[in-house]
């Protein structure tokens, strides 16, 4: 049952990731990365981490996806606008940057799989709001700090470039 | 496993199809009672008092032509009605409709499913519902619905701040997520959330009417300038769902505004899911009031009112009631 679901969560984020890149259609793609976020949701709560599951959701697939959508619909793009196809003239530097992270991501794999010890269970209150939240305001608080005031920055920025008359 | 499988699958299917019924004969209260308000009768023709007009409607809409514009982008166009349709059911699954009932000798939870992450979760499906109304205004290659489509998303986004933020007091009250445990403590009248958090209601209760894109906050589909905004080209079964998807939004909403500050279903006398569905109901008519009374917004007080009014009220209120859950 869990396998299943795994298998079928994971064969739908790296479908829609794909499709994700090789569509020419900039709104199609935008609703190919939601699938991709929300098969991604579902591979959280298998990892017992319901919590960043719903997060993922409200905040990727909820939020930013839709300013995406909101700018591209505001452009308004016609076909013939999308552009030329730039992908065959940069195609060797992007089939060996793909290469280079392909093997990253394998050395990766290994890594964490060589490191990864214990029996797989899991501490008490494991992804809970109350362990994550207790984790952000001990261990984690000036990472956290640093970048509450590093967003505090972007939104003035933006409020500055977008009303610069004021 | 199997049981508790087949448990949840009987419960879904039960609390889905009345869901379904509720919003078929949602539109018939709407209509009768707005029809009341202006001293009109309103349906009255199918069956007694009218009450099959929801199937009368249905099999019309079922029975129409399934209208594709020229130049629209089509998967997308046929899948828009969906995805505006299913994020707005999806949510009572965690509401709470009664306490533990034992039924041929097992225990039942009269919830779908006890997620300790409740409240969240709605957030995040109901979240996801603006896609299918900004997909059917850009698929459908036509300037209505692409502006109702920008609008609805617009306001949506302003607005879900809001929403979320308004909640915040509840949860910290609370001092938890869970929307069981949420009715758990609401056990007398005095205890409502309604009470202990006056501000805090009156905030969702004005971002869920935004969220739902009702009256006096329907800019999305605003006759007057929009034609019906973001499914001006629809027809047939896929309005149908555009309309269930609305009239599902807005019973979701009613249910998690009664389950968060009027108790859920705990009550005197009368059991528990009779009082879940008296409450939801009093929501429901509240709506259709406001609709029948209130004019509707111009666009740009509806942005101002959302991002000036609502999320500095909702921030204070939070502050405020943190400082006293803290004493």
């Amino acid at each position: 049952m869990e396998l299943a679901i795994f298998l079928i969560s994971a064969l739908v984020a790296i479908a829609a990731a794909f499709l994700v890149v090789i569509q020419r259609n900039p709104i199609a793609a935008v609703m190919y990365l939601v699938t991709a976020f929300v098969a991604q949701a579902v591979l959280f709560i298998q990892l017992n981490a319901a919590f960043i599951a719903v997060l993922q959701i409200i905040v990727y697939a909820g939020a930013i996806m839709v300013l995406f959508l909101f700018v591209i619909m505001l452009l308004n793009l016609r076909r013939e606008e999308y552009g030329k196809d730039i992908r065959l003239k940069f195609k060797p530097i992007v089939v060996a940057l793909g290469i280079v992270l392909l093997v990253e991501a394998v050395v990766a794999i290994q890594a964490a799989s060589m490191s990864a010890h214990g029996d797989g269970s899991l501490p008490e209150m494991f992804g809970s709001i109350q362990s994550v939240g207790k984790l952000l305001f001990t261990d984690y608080l000036y990472p956290f700090e640093l970048t509450s005031v590093l967003l505090l920055v972007a939104v003035l920025g933006a409020v500055v470039m977008a009303k610069r008359k004021l | 496993m199997l049981e508790f499988a087949v448990i949840t699958a009987i419960k879904s299917l039960v609390v889905i199809t009345v869901l379904l019924m509720a919003c078929a004969w949602s539109t018939y209260l709407e209509r009768k009672l707005v029809a009341f308000f202006q001293t009109r009768i309103g349906p009255a023709v199918a069956g007694p008092y009218g009450l099959l007009q929801p199937i009368a409607d249905m099999f019309k809409l079922l029975f129409k032509e399934d209208i594709v514009p020229g130049q629209a982008h089509k998967t997308i166009y046929l899948l828009a009605p969906l995805l505006a349709f299913i994020p707005a059911v999806i949510p009572i699954a965690v509401v709470p409709f009664g306490d533990t009932i034992t039924l041929f000798g097992r225990e039942i939870d009269l919830v779908i499913s006890d997620f300790n992450l409740g409240i969240l979760l709605v957030f995040a499906i109901t979240s996801l519902g603006v896609y299918g109304l900004m997909m059917a205004g850009w698929a459908s290659n036509s300037k209505y619905s692409l502006l109702g489509g920008l609008r609805s998303a617009a306001q949506m986004i302003s607005y879900e701040i809001g929403l979320g933020l308004s909640v915040i007091g509840v949860l910290l009250l609370g001092g938890t997520v869970s929307l069981v445990e949420i009715v758990e403590q609401q056990d007398s009248i005095l205890n409502w959330f309604v009470i202990r958090q006056p501000v805090g209601f009156l905030l969702y209760i004005v971002c869920a009417i935004a969220e739902t894109n009702r009256i006096p906050f329907d800019l999305p589909e605003a006759e007057a300038e929009l034609v019906a905004g973001y499914h001006t080209e629809y027809s047939s079964m896929r309005f149908g769902l555009f309309f269930v998807g609305e009239y599902a939004n807005m019973l979701t909403v009613s249910a998690i505004a009664t389950t968060l500050f009027f108790g859920g279903w705990q009550g005197p006398f009368l059991p528990p899911i009779v009082w879940f569905c008296i409450k939801v109901f009093a929501f429901m008519f509240f709506y259709i009031w406001l609709r029948a009374s209130l004019p509707r917004l111009r666009y740009d007080q509806l942005m101002k009112f959302g991002w000036y009014v609502i999320i500095p009220l909702a921030l204070a209120n939070i502050l405020v009631t943190a400082a006293i859950a803290l004493l």
